[in-house]
Protein backbone atom coordinates (compact mmCIF):
# COMPACT_ATOMS: atom_id res chain seq x y z
CA UNK A 1 0.00 0.00 0.00
CA UNK A 2 2.90 2.27 0.90
CA UNK A 3 4.19 2.63 -2.61
CA UNK A 4 0.53 3.47 -4.43
CA UNK A 5 0.04 7.32 -5.14
CA UNK A 6 -3.14 8.88 -3.77
CA UNK A 7 -5.08 8.76 -6.80
CA UNK A 8 -4.64 4.93 -6.71
CA UNK A 9 -5.21 4.68 -3.21
CA UNK A 10 -8.70 7.03 -3.59
CA UNK A 11 -9.69 3.92 -6.16
CA UNK A 12 -8.41 1.20 -4.11
CA UNK A 13 -10.36 2.56 -1.36
CA UNK A 14 -13.48 3.01 -3.39
CA UNK A 15 -13.03 -0.10 -5.16
CA UNK A 16 -12.98 -2.03 -1.19
CA UNK A 17 -9.48 -3.53 -1.83
CA UNK A 18 -9.16 -2.46 1.78
CA UNK A 19 -10.18 -0.28 4.42
CA UNK A 20 -8.97 3.01 5.50
CA UNK A 21 -8.29 1.92 8.68
CA UNK A 22 -6.40 -1.05 7.32
CA UNK A 23 -4.23 1.57 4.89
CA UNK A 24 -3.54 3.55 8.38
CA UNK A 25 -2.83 0.90 10.25
CA UNK A 26 -0.80 -0.42 7.88
CA UNK A 27 1.35 3.30 7.18
CA UNK A 28 1.24 3.94 11.19
CA UNK A 29 3.36 0.64 11.38
CA UNK A 30 5.74 1.76 8.53
CA UNK A 31 6.79 4.73 10.62
CA UNK A 32 7.15 2.92 13.68
CA UNK A 33 9.57 0.82 11.67
CA UNK A 34 11.27 3.26 9.94
CA UNK A 35 10.56 6.93 11.47
CA UNK A 36 13.35 6.23 14.04
CA UNK A 37 15.88 6.75 11.47
CA UNK A 38 14.52 9.26 9.47
CA UNK A 39 13.32 11.19 12.04
CA UNK A 40 10.46 12.73 9.55
CA UNK A 41 7.85 13.15 12.10
CA UNK A 42 7.86 15.45 15.17
CA UNK A 43 4.50 14.09 16.51
CA UNK A 44 2.82 10.76 15.31
CA UNK A 45 -1.18 11.21 16.13
CA UNK A 46 -1.63 7.39 15.63
CA UNK A 47 -4.86 7.34 17.77
CA UNK A 48 -6.45 10.12 16.02
CA UNK A 49 -5.40 8.86 12.98
CA UNK A 50 -7.37 5.86 13.34
CA UNK A 51 -10.54 7.18 14.78
CA UNK A 52 -10.72 8.94 11.55
CA UNK A 53 -9.78 6.45 9.47
CA UNK A 54 -12.86 4.52 10.96
CA UNK A 55 -15.18 7.49 10.45
CA UNK A 56 -13.87 7.37 6.52
CA UNK A 57 -14.72 3.52 6.43
CA UNK A 58 -17.93 4.28 8.25
CA UNK A 59 -19.09 7.63 5.78
CA UNK A 60 -18.19 4.98 3.05
CA UNK A 61 -20.33 2.65 4.08
CA UNK A 62 -23.41 4.87 4.21
CA UNK A 63 -22.55 6.08 0.34
CA UNK A 64 -21.34 9.41 1.76
CA UNK A 65 -17.64 9.29 0.37
CA UNK A 66 -15.98 11.92 -1.26
CA UNK A 67 -13.00 12.00 -3.27
CA UNK A 68 -10.87 12.25 -0.10
CA UNK A 69 -12.31 10.33 1.89
CA UNK A 70 -9.80 7.75 3.94
CA UNK A 71 -6.73 9.25 2.69
CA UNK A 72 -3.97 9.39 5.03
CA UNK A 73 -1.26 11.92 4.90
CA UNK A 74 0.80 14.35 7.31
CA UNK A 75 0.59 18.25 8.11
CA UNK A 76 4.03 19.97 8.35
CA UNK A 77 4.66 21.09 11.87
CA UNK A 78 3.56 24.80 11.36
CA UNK A 79 0.04 24.01 10.39
CA UNK A 80 -2.41 24.60 13.84
CA UNK A 81 -4.07 21.74 14.81
CA UNK A 82 -6.04 21.86 17.51
CA UNK A 83 -5.01 19.74 21.01
CA UNK A 84 -2.47 18.50 19.09
CA UNK A 85 0.90 19.84 19.72
CA UNK A 86 1.97 22.47 16.94
CA UNK A 87 5.91 22.84 17.83
CA UNK A 88 7.29 24.69 14.30
CA UNK A 89 10.26 23.10 14.85
CA UNK A 90 10.92 25.21 17.99
CA UNK A 91 12.25 24.59 21.55
CA UNK A 92 9.76 28.04 21.97
CA UNK A 93 6.53 25.94 20.96
CA UNK A 94 7.19 22.53 22.28
CA UNK A 95 5.04 23.05 24.95
CA UNK A 96 2.08 25.04 22.59
CA UNK A 97 -1.09 22.80 21.86
CA UNK A 98 -3.16 25.08 19.49
CA UNK A 99 -6.47 25.87 20.71
CA UNK A 100 -8.15 25.84 16.82
CA UNK A 101 -7.34 24.42 13.33
CA UNK A 102 -5.83 26.09 10.46
CA UNK A 103 -8.29 26.35 7.74
CA UNK A 104 -6.18 24.36 5.84
CA UNK A 105 -6.35 22.07 8.42
CA UNK A 106 -10.36 21.94 8.80
CA UNK A 107 -10.76 21.60 5.07
CA UNK A 108 -8.70 18.68 4.59
CA UNK A 109 -10.42 17.33 7.94
CA UNK A 110 -13.93 18.06 6.30
CA UNK A 111 -13.18 16.23 3.11
CA UNK A 112 -12.09 13.24 5.23
CA UNK A 113 -8.98 12.59 5.20
CA UNK A 114 -6.59 10.93 8.11
CA UNK A 115 -3.46 12.88 9.03
CA UNK A 116 -0.97 10.40 10.67
CA UNK A 117 0.86 13.62 12.24
CA UNK A 118 2.98 16.92 12.32
CA UNK A 119 6.09 16.26 10.21
CA UNK A 120 9.13 17.92 11.02
CA UNK A 121 11.06 20.83 9.91
CA UNK A 122 13.49 24.27 10.28
CA UNK A 123 12.66 25.92 13.21
CA UNK A 124 9.74 28.32 12.42
CA UNK A 125 10.57 27.33 8.71
CA UNK A 126 13.89 28.77 8.09
CA UNK A 127 16.17 26.70 6.50
CA UNK A 128 17.00 25.14 3.47
CA UNK A 129 18.27 21.66 4.92
CA UNK A 130 15.96 20.82 7.95
CA UNK A 131 19.25 21.01 10.47
CA UNK A 132 17.83 24.12 12.21
CA UNK A 133 15.25 22.00 14.03
CA UNK A 134 14.72 21.47 17.81
CA UNK A 135 13.75 18.09 17.35
CA UNK A 136 16.89 17.01 15.33
CA UNK A 137 17.64 16.65 11.18
CA UNK A 138 15.87 14.72 9.25
CA UNK A 139 17.96 12.08 6.74
CA UNK A 140 16.90 11.69 3.06
CA UNK A 141 15.76 8.01 2.55
CA UNK A 142 17.82 8.18 -0.95
CA UNK A 143 20.84 8.79 1.16
CA UNK A 144 20.93 8.67 4.95
CA UNK A 145 23.96 11.16 4.82
CA UNK A 146 22.26 13.71 2.81
CA UNK A 147 19.87 16.69 3.80
CA UNK A 148 16.25 16.06 2.56
CA UNK A 149 16.16 20.09 2.30
CA UNK A 150 14.32 22.61 3.83
CA UNK A 151 12.20 23.70 5.16
CA UNK A 152 9.26 21.27 4.74
CA UNK A 153 12.22 18.32 4.91
CA UNK A 154 10.06 16.22 7.16
CA UNK A 155 7.13 16.18 4.60
CA UNK A 156 9.46 15.71 1.65
CA UNK A 157 11.57 12.88 3.08
CA UNK A 158 7.82 11.10 4.86
CA UNK A 159 6.28 10.87 1.28
CA UNK A 160 9.65 10.02 -0.36
CA UNK A 161 10.08 6.87 1.82
CA UNK A 162 6.62 6.05 1.90
CA UNK A 163 5.20 6.35 4.93
CA UNK A 164 2.45 8.56 4.08
CA UNK A 165 1.26 9.47 0.37
CA UNK A 166 1.31 13.04 0.65
CA UNK A 167 1.89 15.94 3.00
CA UNK A 168 1.14 19.95 2.89
CA UNK A 169 4.31 22.02 3.11
CA UNK A 170 5.35 25.64 3.13
CA UNK A 171 7.28 27.90 0.93
CA UNK A 172 8.33 31.01 1.72
CA UNK A 173 11.44 30.86 -0.42
CA UNK A 174 11.75 27.13 -1.64
CA UNK A 175 10.60 25.42 1.70
CA UNK A 176 8.46 23.28 -0.72
CA UNK A 177 10.37 22.77 -4.11
CA UNK A 178 13.39 22.42 -2.45
CA UNK A 179 13.26 19.09 -0.55
CA UNK A 180 10.44 17.91 -3.15
CA UNK A 181 13.40 17.97 -5.61
CA UNK A 182 15.95 16.25 -2.96
CA UNK A 183 13.67 14.09 -1.89
CA UNK A 184 12.69 12.91 -5.76
CA UNK A 185 8.90 13.89 -4.96
CA UNK A 186 6.70 16.41 -6.24
CA UNK A 187 5.95 20.17 -4.61
CA UNK A 188 3.58 22.66 -5.79
CA UNK A 189 4.08 26.24 -4.41
CA UNK A 190 0.70 27.80 -5.27
CA UNK A 191 0.16 31.25 -5.99
CA UNK A 192 0.57 33.93 -3.06
CA UNK A 193 -3.30 33.95 -1.82
CA UNK A 194 -4.38 30.91 -3.33
CA UNK A 195 -4.14 28.88 -0.01
CA UNK A 196 -5.62 30.72 3.01
CA UNK A 197 -2.80 31.27 5.81
CA UNK A 198 -4.86 31.24 8.60
CA UNK A 199 -3.29 29.12 11.00
CA UNK A 200 -0.26 28.69 9.79
CA UNK A 201 2.55 29.81 11.69
CA UNK A 202 3.70 33.29 10.41
CA UNK A 203 7.46 33.60 9.07
CA UNK A 204 7.40 36.52 6.14
CA UNK A 205 3.34 37.17 5.58
CA UNK A 206 4.13 38.60 2.16
CA UNK A 207 5.98 35.58 1.22
CA UNK A 208 4.79 32.82 3.09
CA UNK A 209 2.24 30.08 1.22
CA UNK A 210 1.04 26.55 1.89
CA UNK A 211 0.70 23.65 -0.85
CA UNK A 212 0.77 20.31 -1.59
CA UNK A 213 3.55 17.62 -1.40
CA UNK A 214 2.93 14.31 -3.17
CA UNK A 215 4.02 11.58 -5.02
CA UNK A 216 2.78 13.23 -8.75
CA UNK A 217 1.13 16.23 -10.12
CA UNK A 218 -2.49 14.72 -10.37
CA UNK A 219 -2.18 13.69 -6.46
CA UNK A 220 -1.04 17.98 -5.85
CA UNK A 221 -4.05 18.52 -8.21
CA UNK A 222 -6.20 16.57 -6.01
CA UNK A 223 -5.13 18.05 -2.35
CA UNK A 224 -4.46 21.79 -3.95
CA UNK A 225 -8.30 21.50 -4.77
CA UNK A 226 -9.24 20.77 -1.38
CA UNK A 227 -6.94 23.30 0.21
CA UNK A 228 -7.33 26.18 -1.88
CA UNK A 229 -10.13 29.08 -1.61
CA UNK A 230 -10.62 32.62 -0.18
CA UNK A 231 -11.01 32.81 3.68
CA UNK A 232 -12.23 35.57 5.72
CA UNK A 233 -9.66 34.47 8.37
CA UNK A 234 -7.13 35.66 6.13
CA UNK A 235 -6.94 38.65 4.55
CA UNK A 236 -4.51 38.25 2.40
CA UNK A 237 -6.37 35.15 0.57
CA UNK A 238 -7.59 35.68 -2.67
CA UNK A 239 -11.07 35.79 -3.36
CA UNK A 240 -11.37 33.88 -6.47
CA UNK A 241 -13.03 31.07 -7.31
CA UNK A 242 -11.20 27.23 -6.97
CA UNK A 243 -10.76 25.47 -10.39
CA UNK A 244 -11.13 21.39 -10.65
CA UNK A 245 -7.50 21.80 -11.05
CA UNK A 246 -7.43 17.62 -12.43
CA UNK A 247 -9.89 18.73 -15.33
CA UNK A 248 -6.90 19.84 -17.65
CA UNK A 249 -4.22 17.47 -16.43
CA UNK A 250 -4.70 15.70 -19.62
CA UNK A 251 -4.95 18.70 -22.01
CA UNK A 252 -2.25 18.40 -24.99
CA UNK A 253 1.06 20.32 -24.51
CA UNK A 254 1.63 20.58 -28.57
CA UNK A 255 2.36 24.41 -29.09
CA UNK A 256 3.57 25.05 -25.87
CA UNK A 257 6.21 28.01 -25.04
CA UNK A 258 8.64 27.36 -22.75
CA UNK A 259 10.86 29.58 -21.41
CA UNK A 260 14.76 28.91 -20.24
CA UNK A 261 15.64 31.52 -18.16
CA UNK A 262 19.63 31.99 -19.06
CA UNK A 263 20.22 33.14 -15.25
CA UNK A 264 19.15 30.07 -14.12
CA UNK A 265 21.64 28.10 -16.19
CA UNK A 266 24.59 29.86 -15.32
CA UNK A 267 27.84 29.49 -12.94
CA UNK A 268 27.36 27.77 -9.59
CA UNK A 269 24.79 25.04 -11.60
CA UNK A 270 26.19 21.51 -11.20
CA UNK A 271 26.86 20.31 -14.54
CA UNK A 272 25.09 16.77 -13.88
CA UNK A 273 21.97 19.09 -12.64
CA UNK A 274 21.83 20.70 -15.68
CA UNK A 275 22.38 17.70 -17.52
CA UNK A 276 19.34 16.22 -16.51
CA UNK A 277 16.95 19.49 -16.58
CA UNK A 278 18.10 19.61 -20.85
CA UNK A 279 17.45 15.97 -20.87
CA UNK A 280 13.43 17.04 -19.63
CA UNK A 281 13.29 19.79 -21.36
CA UNK A 282 14.09 17.49 -24.40
CA UNK A 283 11.21 15.32 -23.28
CA UNK A 284 8.66 18.28 -23.72
CA UNK A 285 10.04 18.81 -27.07
CA UNK A 286 9.42 15.33 -28.01
CA UNK A 287 5.75 16.70 -26.40
CA UNK A 288 5.00 19.00 -29.34
CA UNK A 289 6.26 21.75 -27.19
CA UNK A 290 8.80 24.68 -28.54
CA UNK A 291 11.53 26.11 -26.11
CA UNK A 292 13.26 29.82 -26.36
CA UNK A 293 16.05 31.15 -23.93
CA UNK A 294 14.68 34.11 -21.90
CA UNK A 295 15.76 36.82 -19.71
CA UNK A 296 15.14 37.42 -15.78
CA UNK A 297 17.52 40.40 -15.75
CA UNK A 298 17.15 40.89 -11.82
CA UNK A 299 17.19 37.23 -10.75
CA UNK A 300 21.02 38.08 -8.90
CA UNK A 301 19.00 40.86 -6.66
CA UNK A 302 16.21 38.34 -5.60
CA UNK A 303 18.98 36.66 -2.93
CA UNK A 304 19.29 40.04 -1.21
CA UNK A 305 15.96 41.60 -1.70
CA UNK A 306 14.87 38.27 0.39
CA UNK A 307 17.10 38.68 3.13
CA UNK A 308 16.29 42.30 3.73
CA UNK A 309 12.29 41.33 3.35
CA UNK A 310 12.03 37.79 5.66
CA UNK A 311 13.73 38.58 8.60
CA UNK A 312 12.44 42.02 8.28
CA UNK A 313 8.61 40.16 8.48
CA UNK A 314 9.94 37.52 10.79
CA UNK A 315 11.62 39.96 13.15
CA UNK A 316 8.13 41.89 13.56
CA UNK A 317 6.02 38.44 13.65
CA UNK A 318 7.85 36.40 16.02
CA UNK A 319 7.80 39.14 18.76
CA UNK A 320 4.75 37.53 19.95
CA UNK A 321 6.40 35.34 21.52
CA UNK A 322 7.01 37.00 24.78
CA UNK A 323 6.43 34.00 27.15
CA UNK A 324 3.33 35.42 27.90
CA UNK A 325 0.73 34.42 26.03
CA UNK A 326 1.54 30.89 25.14
CA UNK A 327 5.30 28.96 24.34
CA UNK A 328 8.22 29.20 26.01
CA UNK A 329 8.30 31.27 29.37
CA UNK A 330 11.97 31.39 31.42
CA UNK A 331 12.08 30.31 35.15
CA UNK A 332 11.80 32.69 37.68
CA UNK A 333 12.25 35.77 35.51
CA UNK A 334 13.23 39.51 38.17
CA UNK A 335 11.43 41.91 35.64
CA UNK A 336 8.96 41.86 32.48
CA UNK A 337 12.11 42.87 30.55
CA UNK A 338 14.15 39.48 31.73
CA UNK A 339 10.99 37.83 31.43
CA UNK A 340 10.99 39.15 27.78
CA UNK A 341 14.32 38.53 26.73
CA UNK A 342 15.55 35.14 28.87
CA UNK A 343 12.32 33.34 27.02
CA UNK A 344 13.08 34.72 23.54
CA UNK A 345 16.72 33.77 24.30
CA UNK A 346 15.99 30.28 25.26
CA UNK A 347 13.46 29.40 23.04
CA UNK A 348 14.79 30.31 19.65
CA UNK A 349 17.54 28.63 17.75
CA UNK A 350 20.39 30.10 16.23
CA UNK A 351 19.09 30.75 12.85
CA UNK A 352 16.21 32.20 13.89
CA UNK A 353 17.88 34.27 16.42
CA UNK A 354 20.21 35.28 13.33
CA UNK A 355 17.23 36.55 10.93
CA UNK A 356 15.45 38.26 13.93
CA UNK A 357 18.74 40.24 14.69
CA UNK A 358 19.10 41.47 10.69
CA UNK A 359 15.26 42.23 10.33
CA UNK A 360 15.28 44.60 13.49
CA UNK A 361 18.38 46.10 12.22
CA UNK A 362 17.50 46.42 8.96
CA UNK A 363 14.13 48.24 10.33
CA UNK A 364 15.74 50.21 13.30
CA UNK A 365 16.11 54.16 12.45
CA UNK A 366 17.69 55.28 10.16
CA UNK A 367 18.15 52.23 8.25
CA UNK A 368 14.64 51.48 6.93
CA UNK A 369 14.75 53.49 3.31
CA UNK A 370 18.27 51.70 2.66
CA UNK A 371 17.05 48.09 3.52
CA UNK A 372 13.36 47.58 3.46
CA UNK A 373 11.79 50.16 1.18
CA UNK A 374 14.71 49.60 -1.36
CA UNK A 375 14.06 46.08 -1.45
CA UNK A 376 10.73 46.36 -1.88
CA UNK A 377 11.42 48.42 -5.13
CA UNK A 378 13.99 45.70 -6.23
CA UNK A 379 11.16 43.16 -5.53
CA UNK A 380 8.77 45.00 -8.15
CA UNK A 381 11.73 44.94 -10.43
CA UNK A 382 12.12 41.12 -9.96
CA UNK A 383 8.22 40.89 -10.18
CA UNK A 384 8.03 42.65 -13.88
CA UNK A 385 10.46 40.34 -14.87
CA UNK A 386 8.47 37.78 -14.52
CA UNK A 387 5.66 39.52 -15.90
CA UNK A 388 7.45 40.47 -18.83
CA UNK A 389 9.05 37.23 -19.47
CA UNK A 390 5.28 35.37 -19.47
CA UNK A 391 4.34 37.86 -22.03
CA UNK A 392 6.04 35.38 -24.60
CA UNK A 393 6.22 32.24 -23.10
CA UNK A 394 3.55 30.40 -21.05
CA UNK A 395 6.07 28.91 -18.59
CA UNK A 396 9.43 28.70 -17.41
CA UNK A 397 11.88 25.71 -16.79
CA UNK A 398 14.78 25.31 -15.26
CA UNK A 399 16.89 23.36 -12.11
CA UNK A 400 14.74 23.65 -8.47
CA UNK A 401 18.35 23.78 -7.09
CA UNK A 402 21.63 24.50 -8.01
CA UNK A 403 22.91 20.55 -6.81
CA UNK A 404 21.29 17.81 -5.70
CA UNK A 405 21.14 17.19 -2.20
CA UNK A 406 24.61 17.68 0.01
CA UNK A 407 25.91 16.28 2.92
CA UNK A 408 24.41 16.68 6.52
CA UNK A 409 26.84 19.27 8.26
CA UNK A 410 28.14 20.58 5.16
CA UNK A 411 26.84 23.72 5.10
CA UNK A 412 28.00 25.33 8.06
CA UNK A 413 28.04 29.03 6.90
CA UNK A 414 25.17 30.67 6.37
CA UNK A 415 25.51 32.46 3.09
CA UNK A 416 26.71 29.86 1.04
CA UNK A 417 23.08 28.35 2.51
CA UNK A 418 21.59 30.85 1.51
CA UNK A 419 22.67 31.14 -2.08
CA UNK A 420 21.46 27.45 -2.34
CA UNK A 421 18.05 29.20 -2.72
CA UNK A 422 18.96 30.77 -5.99
CA UNK A 423 16.09 29.69 -8.53
CA UNK A 424 13.33 29.25 -5.71
CA UNK A 425 13.58 32.86 -4.10
CA UNK A 426 12.81 34.77 -6.33
CA UNK A 427 8.84 33.17 -7.34
CA UNK A 428 7.85 33.97 -3.69
CA UNK A 429 9.21 37.52 -4.21
CA UNK A 430 7.15 37.70 -7.57
CA UNK A 431 3.98 35.49 -5.66
CA UNK A 432 4.03 33.04 -8.34
CA UNK A 433 3.07 29.80 -8.33
CA UNK A 434 5.75 26.89 -8.87
CA UNK A 435 6.55 23.10 -9.06
CA UNK A 436 9.19 20.70 -8.72
CA UNK A 437 9.09 17.11 -10.53
CA UNK A 438 11.46 14.69 -10.36
CA UNK A 439 14.10 14.63 -13.16
CA UNK A 440 16.46 12.32 -12.84
CA UNK A 441 19.35 11.45 -10.40
CA UNK A 442 23.41 12.52 -9.35
CA UNK A 443 25.29 9.73 -8.16
CA UNK A 444 21.45 8.48 -6.64
CA UNK A 445 20.71 11.71 -5.24
CA UNK A 446 17.66 12.98 -6.99
CA UNK A 447 17.17 16.10 -9.24
CA UNK A 448 14.11 18.33 -9.47
CA UNK A 449 12.91 20.18 -12.37
CA UNK A 450 11.62 23.44 -11.50
CA UNK A 451 7.57 24.80 -13.54
CA UNK A 452 7.08 28.24 -13.18
CA UNK A 453 3.88 29.97 -14.60
CA UNK A 454 2.12 33.31 -13.91
CA UNK A 455 -0.32 34.34 -11.00
CA UNK A 456 -3.28 31.60 -10.91
CA UNK A 457 -1.86 29.04 -13.74
CA UNK A 458 -1.89 26.31 -11.41
CA UNK A 459 -4.00 24.27 -13.31
CA UNK A 460 -1.13 24.69 -16.09
CA UNK A 461 1.43 23.88 -14.56
CA UNK A 462 -0.05 20.71 -13.15
CA UNK A 463 -1.12 19.88 -16.73
CA UNK A 464 2.30 20.46 -17.78
CA UNK A 465 4.19 18.01 -14.97
CA UNK A 466 1.65 15.31 -15.31
CA UNK A 467 2.19 15.13 -18.67
CA UNK A 468 5.70 14.79 -18.25
CA UNK A 469 5.11 11.76 -15.35
CA UNK A 470 3.17 10.29 -18.50
CA UNK A 471 5.98 10.29 -20.41
CA UNK A 472 8.67 9.82 -17.75
CA UNK A 473 8.93 7.48 -14.26
CA UNK A 474 11.43 9.36 -12.69
CA UNK A 475 8.36 9.76 -9.94
CA UNK A 476 8.03 6.05 -9.66
CA UNK A 477 11.46 5.42 -8.34
CA UNK A 478 11.87 4.42 -4.98
CA UNK A 479 14.29 4.31 -2.43
CA UNK A 480 16.05 1.29 -1.26
CA UNK A 481 15.56 2.55 2.56
CA UNK A 482 12.05 1.55 3.44
CA UNK A 483 11.76 -1.46 1.30
CA UNK A 484 10.27 -4.76 2.90
CA UNK A 485 13.28 -7.07 4.05
CA UNK A 486 15.34 -4.49 3.29
CA UNK B 1 28.35 47.34 5.73
CA UNK B 2 30.41 45.53 8.75
CA UNK B 3 28.38 45.85 12.18
CA UNK B 4 30.10 46.32 15.07
CA UNK B 5 29.34 44.86 18.62
CA UNK B 6 27.54 47.09 19.90
CA UNK B 7 25.10 46.96 16.67
CA UNK B 8 24.01 44.19 17.20
CA UNK B 9 23.43 44.06 21.39
CA UNK B 10 21.17 47.34 20.24
CA UNK B 11 19.49 45.41 17.90
CA UNK B 12 19.10 42.38 20.43
CA UNK B 13 17.43 44.74 22.80
CA UNK B 14 15.08 46.12 20.29
CA UNK B 15 13.97 42.71 19.62
CA UNK B 16 14.19 41.87 23.57
CA UNK B 17 16.66 38.82 22.74
CA UNK B 18 18.81 37.93 25.69
CA UNK B 19 22.64 37.57 24.11
CA UNK B 20 25.62 37.55 25.83
CA UNK B 21 28.25 39.45 24.86
CA UNK B 22 30.17 36.12 23.67
CA UNK B 23 27.06 35.30 21.92
CA UNK B 24 26.73 38.79 20.41
CA UNK B 25 30.65 38.69 19.17
CA UNK B 26 29.76 35.35 17.38
CA UNK B 27 26.71 37.33 15.42
CA UNK B 28 28.63 40.22 14.71
CA UNK B 29 30.84 38.35 12.15
CA UNK B 30 27.52 36.57 10.34
CA UNK B 31 25.29 39.71 9.92
CA UNK B 32 28.20 41.36 8.84
CA UNK B 33 28.29 38.89 5.97
CA UNK B 34 24.52 38.37 5.30
CA UNK B 35 24.49 42.72 5.46
CA UNK B 36 27.70 42.05 2.94
CA UNK B 37 25.61 40.27 0.28
CA UNK B 38 22.62 42.77 1.05
CA UNK B 39 24.21 45.12 0.21
CA UNK B 40 24.68 44.22 -3.64
CA UNK B 41 20.63 46.06 -3.66
CA UNK B 42 22.24 49.85 -3.21
CA UNK B 43 23.82 49.56 -6.74
CA UNK B 44 20.69 49.09 -8.55
CA UNK B 45 19.01 52.00 -9.98
CA UNK B 46 15.46 51.92 -8.22
CA UNK B 47 14.81 55.61 -9.06
CA UNK B 48 11.00 56.04 -9.72
CA UNK B 49 10.37 52.73 -8.73
CA UNK B 50 7.33 52.20 -6.23
CA UNK B 51 8.33 49.92 -3.52
CA UNK B 52 6.07 46.28 -3.68
CA UNK B 53 4.57 45.14 -0.65
CA UNK B 54 2.30 42.26 -1.87
CA UNK B 55 3.13 40.53 -4.69
CA UNK B 56 -0.38 40.94 -6.13
CA UNK B 57 -0.65 44.27 -5.30
CA UNK B 58 -3.95 43.78 -2.97
CA UNK B 59 -4.78 46.19 -0.78
CA UNK B 60 -6.46 46.00 2.55
CA UNK B 61 -10.02 44.55 2.41
CA UNK B 62 -12.75 46.14 4.48
CA UNK B 63 -15.89 44.34 6.13
CA UNK B 64 -18.71 45.60 8.09
CA UNK B 65 -17.98 46.40 11.51
CA UNK B 66 -19.59 44.02 13.08
CA UNK B 67 -18.87 41.86 16.12
CA UNK B 68 -18.43 38.54 14.46
CA UNK B 69 -16.13 36.76 17.42
CA UNK B 70 -17.43 35.18 20.61
CA UNK B 71 -15.38 35.16 24.18
CA UNK B 72 -13.17 32.57 24.08
CA UNK B 73 -10.66 33.35 26.85
CA UNK B 74 -10.48 30.35 28.76
CA UNK B 75 -9.97 28.03 25.86
CA UNK B 76 -6.76 30.54 24.82
CA UNK B 77 -5.47 30.80 28.28
CA UNK B 78 -5.35 27.33 28.12
CA UNK B 79 -2.15 27.42 26.61
CA UNK B 80 -0.03 30.08 28.88
CA UNK B 81 2.27 29.86 31.02
CA UNK B 82 0.51 31.81 33.88
CA UNK B 83 -2.84 33.35 34.39
CA UNK B 84 -5.35 33.85 37.73
CA UNK B 85 -9.25 35.19 37.27
CA UNK B 86 -8.66 35.61 33.30
CA UNK B 87 -5.38 37.99 33.94
CA UNK B 88 -2.04 36.91 32.10
CA UNK B 89 0.49 36.65 35.25
CA UNK B 90 4.12 38.62 34.26
CA UNK B 91 6.22 40.27 37.14
CA UNK B 92 5.41 43.09 38.74
CA UNK B 93 6.14 46.13 36.60
CA UNK B 94 4.36 48.85 38.98
CA UNK B 95 5.58 48.97 42.14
Amino acid sequence: MHDKTLTELAAALAAGEFSSRELTESLLARIDRLDGELNSFITVTADAALEAADRADRARAAGKAGPLTGLPLALKDIFCTQGVRTSCGSRMLDNFVSPYDATVVEKLAAAGTVSLGKTNMDEFAMGSSNENSHYGPVKNPWDLAAVPGGSSGGSAAAVAAGLVPAALGTDTGGSIRQPAAFCGITGLKPTYGRVSRYGMVAYASSLDQGGPMARTAEDCALLLGAIAGHDLRDSTSVARGVPDYREELEASLSGLKIGLPREYFGDGLAPEVEAAVREAIAVYESLGASVREVSLPHTELAIPAYYVIAPAEASSNLSRYDGVRFGHRCENPTDLVDLYKRSRAEGFGEEVKRRILIGTHTLSEGFFDAYYKKAQQVRRLIRQDFLDAFEDVDVLMGPASPTPAFDLGAKKDPVSMYLQDIYTIAINLAGIPGLSVPAGFVDGRPVGLQILGPHFAESRLLNVAHRFQQATDWHRRQPAFGKENA
Amino acid sequence: MALEPEDVRRAAHLARLGLDDREAARYVDDLSRILEMVDRLQAVDTEGVAPLAHPLDATQRLRADEVTESDQRERFQRCAPAVENGLYLVPRVVE
